[in-house]
């Protein structure tokens, strides 16, 4: 049987592709993606403790289940607000969104 | 299953039928009778409101502080916990009433949307503050961040708006996700249970907890735009609509501050031992002190109100974090005390700025050159609302701020509220810079004379009310105080 070291180690890796994906990619869809990355990485993280640690309950199991719809819900709306960024400024990149500083 | 636990929910079961009975008028409502949306809305949210204050002095089952429970834990609630209710309640009513103007001129064929997408980011908070569990508590979060980043971009023809709802929802998106790793790893190393009163238990400050508790504090920490995650306020607050930045930054502040400190308190401690020996009280002791200092700095150079408003909530919230540092009664009552003035005071400021924005369209510092020759009223109500968040005595604002230094420096705090101390002297300076604006510079073409609508004219007279009286009253904080509870 695989470890759960395995698992850890797997969506340890995961997590920190997603934060590096978020941190340099310049497409907003792009930041989304790896904004689901992380969030694939907490997934396997909470499958695999109650698979290997706590096997006598779901707590984790129902845990990942509302992730992942909530993480559906959180892209129908991001997408919605991109198209719209499309829609005003002619591009969906990070660099379309930058007239708000200072 | 027992159901007289759903009778613990009242505040939330109120809100719920207040959310489908708007949700069902806007559907049904036909195009001559539209006009009526509003007020029926204002109407239904005045009822709730009211339920809600009657309902939480009858709280059955309930002591004092130990309050009740239903669903096995999973919601937790108590007097503070009605309280901090009804105090977003009132706040969310009055923001209604900033936006009536706004809705009627700029938002007309989106007013349902404005107001059910504000009660439901409301329901969310409810559910946040009152959670017993990881899982209640990450759906309240999310369900309060994610109608809101709809609000923020809820003025679709305006580019500012669609910018500042796609920073908001990416950071909302990644903060949030940082925070669920944390909660898997807690899930992990605290006995497989995600209940608050289960995972005290296993914690036990080793490394890996340590770093779980990390990453969850920064998930709520972009809440509270606490400064490292504080980047996005500005940007944010300065693109949405005006009502939904007064709502963004008062009530989803207060929520998530109201929460984070429950967690951190019946979570991530163990009672009997001194709170500075806690990791969470080492971390947050940088944190606060980074917060104050970078909102006042960077608050000193903004030339729009807005964004001076967003900074200014920045140093704010780091001033509201003090409470949480001592872990006694002392230090929740007087934080929560800070968030009620800071509401009223706040929300007053904004309604100043949304409705010169409404009439004028300006928003910048140097439109407000001259203001008292032409709006007496609003240059007043202005400049009371600074000298409140400045913390100069007759008002409230002085009074919170010194109950939550008292509070800090109870368990000898000294130097962290010296700190603090030493920051609201420059957060003077720029408070004054308004105000300097609006008495003492000259304009050439100062913002014509107008005539307020009745609403934001009730709106504004509430709370100047609240927080010029608030600090005179001392039964309100006494009554705050009788209900808070430690560590």
């Amino acid at each position: 049987m695989i470890p759960v070291e395995m698992y850890l180690i797997v969506s340890t890796l995961l997590f920190f592709i997603g934060v590096f994906g978020f941190l340099v990619r310049k497409n907003l869809v792009g930041m989304l993606m790896s904004i689901e990355l992380i969030l694939n990485a907490v997934n396997i993280n909470f499958v695999a403790f109650n698979r290997y640690l706590f096997p006598e309950q779901i707590e984790g199991y129902a845990y990942s289940l509302f992730v992942i719809v909530v993480a559906a819900a959180e892209t129908a709306v991001a997408i919605a607000i991109f198209f719209n960024v499309y829609r005003r400024k002619g591009s969906e990149t990070v660099k379309s969104i930058r007239e708000l500083k200072h | 299953m027992n159901y007289n636990q759903f009778f613990v929910m009242q505040p939330e079961i109120s809100l719920a039928v207040a959310l489908i009975l708007m949700l069902v008028a806007d559907l049904f409502l036909g195009e001559k009778s539209k006009k009526y949306f509003q007020p029926f809305a204002l109407a239904v949210f005045a009822i709730h409101t009211a339920y809600c204050i009657l309902a939480g002095n009858e709280l059955t089952g309930a002591t004092e502080t130990a309050g009740a429970q239903a669903f096995a834990g999973m919601y937790q609630t108590s007097k503070i916990h009605f309280f901090v209710k009804n105090m977003l309640n009132v706040g969310t009513f009055i923001t209604f009433l900033f936006a009536y103007e706004w809705n009627k001129k700029e938002n007309v064929n989106r007013i349902g949307e404005f107001y059910t997408l504000m009660l439901s980011t409301l329901f969310g908070m409810f559910l946040m503050i009152s959670s017993g569990n990881f899982l209640l508590f990450y759906i309240g979060l999310e369900t309060a961040s994610i109608p809101m980043a709809a609000l923020v971009a809820l003025n679709k023809k305006r580019e500012e708006s669609a910018e500042a709802a796609a920073k908001y929802i990416l950071t909302a998106g990644v903060s949030s996700a940082v925070m669920l790793y944390g909660i898997s790893m807690i899930y992990g190393s605290c006995g497989g249970s995600l209940y608050f009163s289960d995972v005290v238990k296993n914690f036990t400050s080793s490394n890996y907890q340590v770093m779980a508790m990390v990453f969850f504090m920064a998930g709520v920490m972009f809440k509270i735009s606490l400064v490292p995650f504080h980047l996005w306020t500005a940007d944010t607050y300065q693109g949405a609509p005006t009502p939904v930045t007064a709502y963004l930054s008062v009530m989803s502040k207060g929520a998530a501050a109201f929460s984070f400190m429950v967690i951190l308190w019946k979570t991530f401690s163990f009672s009997g031992v001194e709170p500075s020996t806690l990791a969470w009280n080492k971390i947050l002791w940088w944190v606060i002190i980074v917060t104050i200092t970078v909102g006042n700095i960077f608050a000193l150079r903004q030339k729009n109100l807005k964004r001076f408003l967003a900074f200014s909530s920045i140093s704010q919230a780091g001033y509201v974090m003090l409470g949480l540092m001592s872990g006694t009664a002392a230090g929740m009552g007087s934080m929560i005390y800070y968030l009620l003035v800071y509401l009223f005071t706040n929300l007053a400021a904004f309604g100043v700025i949304c409705n010169i924005e409404n009439k004028t369209g300006k928003v910048g510092m140097n439109d407000y050159n001259d203001l008292y020759k032409t709006n007496p009223k609003m240059a007043f109500v202005m400049t009371l609302a600074m000298f409140s968040l400045g913390g100069i005595p007759p008002f409230a604002g002085c009074f919170s701020k010194i109950f939550i230094f008292a509070s800090a420096a109870q368990t000898g705090e000294y130097l962290l509220v010296f700190l603090a101390l030493a920051n609201t002297i420059i957060s003077l300076c720029y408070y004054l810079y308004v105000v300097k604006a609006m008495y003492i510079n000259h304009s050439e073409n100062p913002i014509p004379a107008f005539k307020s609508d009745k609403m934001t004219l009730i709106g504004l007279t509430i709370c100047t009310a609240a927080f010029v009286f608030m600090g005179l009253i001392s039964p309100i904080y006494e009554m705050i105080l009788s209900w808070s509870f430690g560590i």
